[in-house]
């Protein structure tokens, strides 16, 4: 996207979350660690589109392509995500209640 | 105070962002569960990441702040920072990690700026996480093709004389401005120093602060 046309510069912030802190840690780790490198976490973020891009937060990006780059390198299974995923779906209401399951 | 007061700005003076009581999201879902599986298996343990965390809350500007205050006193550090700015800041007891560091100066005729126009690729180790507006599409499209009219938008009026240099960062290459030092501050310490080195005069989208 470099040199594309694009609008004025949001300067708004925020402070990072914990479940956001957590994406970026799991990242590194995951880099240090040597399952994949950040050429992998760009390939899966460039193969999401452009539509990704305008539909997702910064750390959304990052997990859907993390966990991308975990299942392709055999650490787990899809099918063990989607299990995972249900049961904290069911767990509680908010980020704190499910991540005490 | 009251327990039903929530403060609207958080010590950053920005907004709050609602994590822990917001409905669950389908990507902290994901979140959770590739960090438990990958804990369950082995390949990761939940004190590396409250560690890794903890490591990433504990930098701050003031580390880059720190490391420029320094080269603006010391001249010899000033080139072993402007010839290698990984080992020059490790020398001061920063961890910059495997990556090149690379550190630009600007000079009354040349003004450096920071991008990194795939992603978010940041001087991490010294400056913290980056700010929400580096990571946009806005900052990341224009900073390279009109980088004076990004830089007036932060309020950087540059003289035409003035060369600007944009630089695109990488995964494995990461630059750091080191700001020129402000006329008028021959009297202060070094330490008095680093309070003037904003975090945007180090990306290049500020100038460090004529006084204390």
């Amino acid at each position: 996207m470099g040199g594309m046309p694009a609008g004025p510069i949001p300067m708004e912030g925020h402070d990072f979350s914990l479940w956001e802190k957590r994406v970026d840690a799991l990242l590194t780790l995951c880099g240090s660690k040597g399952f994949f490198t950040v050429d992998g976490l760009r390939r899966a973020l460039e193969d999401m589109g452009e539509e990704a891009f305008e539909k997702y937060s910064y750390y959304e990006r990052w997990i859907a392509s993390i966990n991308q780059n975990l299942v392709e390198g055999g650490h787990y299974t899809l099918e063990e995500l989607g299990t995972r995923m249900e049961e904290i779906r069911v767990r509680g209401q908010t980020y704190g209640d499910a991540n005490h399951g | 105070m009251p327990h039903d007061h929530h403060d609207p700005l958080s010590p950053s003076g920005h907004p709050y962002r609602q994590d822990n009581d917001e409905p669950l999201s389908y990507w902290q879902m994901m979140e959770i569960a590739v960090r438990e599986l990958m804990i369950e298996k082995g390949h990761l343990t939940a004190n590396e990441i409250a560690t890794q965390i903890d490591a990433m809350d504990a930098r701050s500007p003031a580390d880059g702040a720190a490391v420029v205050a320094r080269a603006w006193v010391d001249p010899a550090f000033k080139a072993r920072l402007l010839d290698n700015a990984g080992a020059a800041s490790t020398e001061m007891g920063f961890d910059i990690g495997p990556l090149n560091l690379i550190a630009v100066e600007n000079t009354d005729k040349i003004h450096n700026l920071i991008v990194c126009t795939l992603c978010s690729c940041y001087p991490r180790n010294l400056l913290g996480l980056p700010p929400d507006w580096y990571k946009t599409r806005a900052y990341r499209s224009r900073a390279v093709s009109e980088p004076r009219a990004v830089l007036r938008e932060f309020g950087v009026e540059l003289a035409e004389y003035v060369t600007v240099r944009v630089h695109d960062s990488t995964a494995d290459m990461r630059y750091i401005v080191l700001p020129a030092r402000p006329a008028g501050t021959e009297d202060l310490t070094e330490a008095e120093l680093a309070q003037l080195v904003t975090r945007d005069s180090m990306i290049g989208t500020g100038v460090p602060r004529r006084t204390l």
